[in-house]
């Protein structure tokens, strides 16, 4: 589909469902459209069942952090259309505390997309019959692609050889995880670079 | 033996995480009346590395090996779906000749993906002997990926923009020279399991799957294809230059084991199809050529040039350093890897790493089915459907 009917496409979207969906882009040739997460549902159902639309194959379900919005979440639909053969993404805003609805009743193939969702992001979906964690440890703390959670963790395991089972202690590190920064200095850096700490700030 | 009800009790038993057909490290708790299975937990996340967080620390040179690890099977296919994904954000177009040599690699991708799991799946319903002859076949064809990229198995080939290095002409002919003999050897594992009475009777009607369902739960490849849905990315979204060659869709009619099977066999014959059509081209006068974009602020200028170029010599720092800058904005680019559709979702924030790379898997969405397809089977029938879903975990755990 060429970017002009993927742009009619939205806006037909966009203007079925007023409240719900709130707008729409074409970028990369490829449709986006910000819905409200509260009505995910109405929105999902429509695409799956308007003879226009034909969204029946759930792709992913995912989330991004922005830790500096108010609502620091987006959560990202995808689906597919093979009778379009055409591709949407949804972009709905949440933050740690509110209540997307699940999808699980209309795509049975949201079950585990939205439990990865709420392990790593967080991302709290009501109506979900399962919500448990999925790809980390049992008993696992925090939400690992949040961007304020730290690269190396909290905790680390090992096998304790006395007690013959494996033991769970705070990460200790032997060097301090080094992060390098290569961003030009000469194109913006606006913080005081490694080893010129001393220098005093920049004037 | 008229027992009472309440004496009754249905049997868990725990299948995995260290078992030889559950694929790698999946732990089932299986809930059984009987034999019939009543109720399948998938465990899953026992091989998770935190993929997805540790390609958002790094450059996004650095973030190609990690997708080689995650579809250890077929490594290529990974690599393929991010550097599109960077390449549509970066607006360049591959050459000719590295188009050429990542469909043709992608190709053998498929194959060894294939081939392992035809045979490992006969191996999960009884049978000895497919292995071993499949595996004949995929040595060679790792060999043919350690010419190109000098590793076994984690190529890092593919880069963005191109491959690593052209492919010596020796290469190419050996791959031309091992295409025909290798359908010998399809017809031979044919002739061993599509007639087998042990492999139908392990197979036919068992993990029935109807079309409408397999979209809904967010099937692909071929999962869909099995039941009944012409759908394959090479031809309803054409990327690189499948466009241009000419090879056919298998697809089956009752999406069960056994349909699944035979369009993994015929796909391994379309696949030589199609790489005895990139050597043809590659052989040709206009698929000579460079094998990656020669804009040096993408790919780094070759190694001669580099020491004798002041400019090359800054080029080559920067890239290797700093990295490439990806101009902001987000995508979703998908590749058909033999599994399914391999999707890479991508934000990017306009600096050298990635905001967000969110990796979805195939066999992700077809795990997740498990206890769907699994309900009202027997329990051998478990390791019959877990082998034809085709799962690896180095991407379902990511």
């Amino acid at each position: 589909m060429d970017d002009a009917k993927l742009d009619a496409l939205g806006q037909t979207i966009v203007s079925a469902l007023p409240g719900a969906a709130t707008g729409h882009s074409v970028a990369f040739n490829q449709l986006t459209v910000d819905v409200e997460a509260a009505r995910i549902v109405e929105v999902v159902k429509y695409l799956r069942d308007d003879p226009n639309c034909r969204f029946v194959n759930i792709t992913d379900i995912t989330a991004v952090d922005y830790p500096d919005r108010e609502k620091r979440f987006d959560v990202i639909y995808h689906f597919l259309s093979p009778t379009l053969n055409a591709r949407i993404r949804l972009k709905a805003q949440a933050d740690e505390t509110t209540q997307v609805p699940s999808l699980i009743d209309v795509f049975p193939g949201a079950d585990w997309f939205e439990r990865e969702a709420y392990d790593l992001y967080g991302v709290f979906f009501v109506g979900h019959p399962d919500m448990r964690r999925i790809l980390t440890d049992y008993g696992f703390e925090g939400h690992p692609l949040r961007k304020d959670f730290p690269l190396t963790g909290f905790v680390e395991v090992r096998y304790d050889d006395q007690e013959k089972r494996v033991v769970y202690e705070p990460v200790r590190l032997n060097q301090e995880f080094r992060k390098f920064d290569f961003l030009s200095p000469w194109e913006g850096a606006d913080y005081p670079l490694p080893g010129d700490e001393k220098a005093g700030p920049k004037v | 033996m008229n027992q009472q009800p309440e004496n009754l009790r249905n049997f868990t038993i725990n299948f995995g995480p260290q078992h030889p057909a559950a694929h790698g490290v999946l732990r089932l708790v299986l809930e059984l009346d009987g034999e019939v299975v009543e109720r399948v937990d998938p465990h899953i996340g026992l091989l998770h590395r935190g993929t997805e967080k540790l390609i958002e620390q790094k450059t996004y040179l650095q973030a190609i090996p990690y997708f080689d690890r995650l579809d250890y099977v077929a490594p290529m296919n990974q690599e393929h779906a991010f550097c599109l994904a960077a390449e549509k954000l970066l607006g360049i177009e591959v050459p000719r000749r590295g188009q050429l040599i990542r469909v043709l690699y992608c190709e053998i991708g498929r194959i060894l993906s294939h081939l392992l799991n035809v045979t490992t799946q006969a191996m999960d319903v009884g049978a000895l002997t497919p292995p071993l002859w499949g595996f004949e076949e995929r040595e060679k064809l790792m060999v043919f990926y350690e010419r190109a990229s000098g590793s076994r198995m984690h190529a890092a080939y593919f880069r963005i923009g191109g491959v690593h290095q052209d492919l010596p002409q020796k290469l190419i002919d050996d791959i031309e020279a091992w295409c025909d003999p290798f359908l010998k050897v399809v017809d031979d594992l044919d002739r061993l399991l599509t007639a087998n009475r042990i492999f139908k009777q392990r197979n036919v009607d068992i993990g029935v799957v109807p079309l409408r369902e397999a979209w809904e739960w967010g099937f692909s490849g071929v999962m869909v294809r099995g039941s009944g849905a012409a759908w394959d990315l090479r031809k309803s979204q054409p990327y690189e230059c499948y466009a241009e060659m000419d090879f056919d869709i298998p697809i089956g009619k009752n999406g069960d084991c056994y349909d699944r099977y035979l369009i993994r066999m015929e796909e391994m014959r379309q696949s030589v199809r199609i790489m005895k059509q990139c050597i043809q081209k590659l052989n040709a006068p206009d698929g000579k050529g460079p094998v990656v974009v020669e804009d040096n602020k993408v790919a780094p200028p070759r190694r001669g040039e580099m020491k004798r170029s002041m400019e090359a010599l800054i080029h080559h720092f920067k890239l290797y350093t700093e990295g490439v800058h990806v101009p902001a904005g987000e995508i979703y680019a998908a590749v058909e890897a033999p599994k399914g559709e391999f999707g890479v979702y991508l934000v990017a924030d306009g600096t050298n790493k990635p905001y967000k790379c969110k990796i979805r898997a195939p066999g992700f969405a077809h795990l997740q089915a498990m206890d769907h397809i699994c309900r009202g089977h027997l329990l051998a029938d478990v390791s019959a459907i877990l082998g034809s879903l085709d799962i690896v975990f180095g991407e379902v755990d990511r």
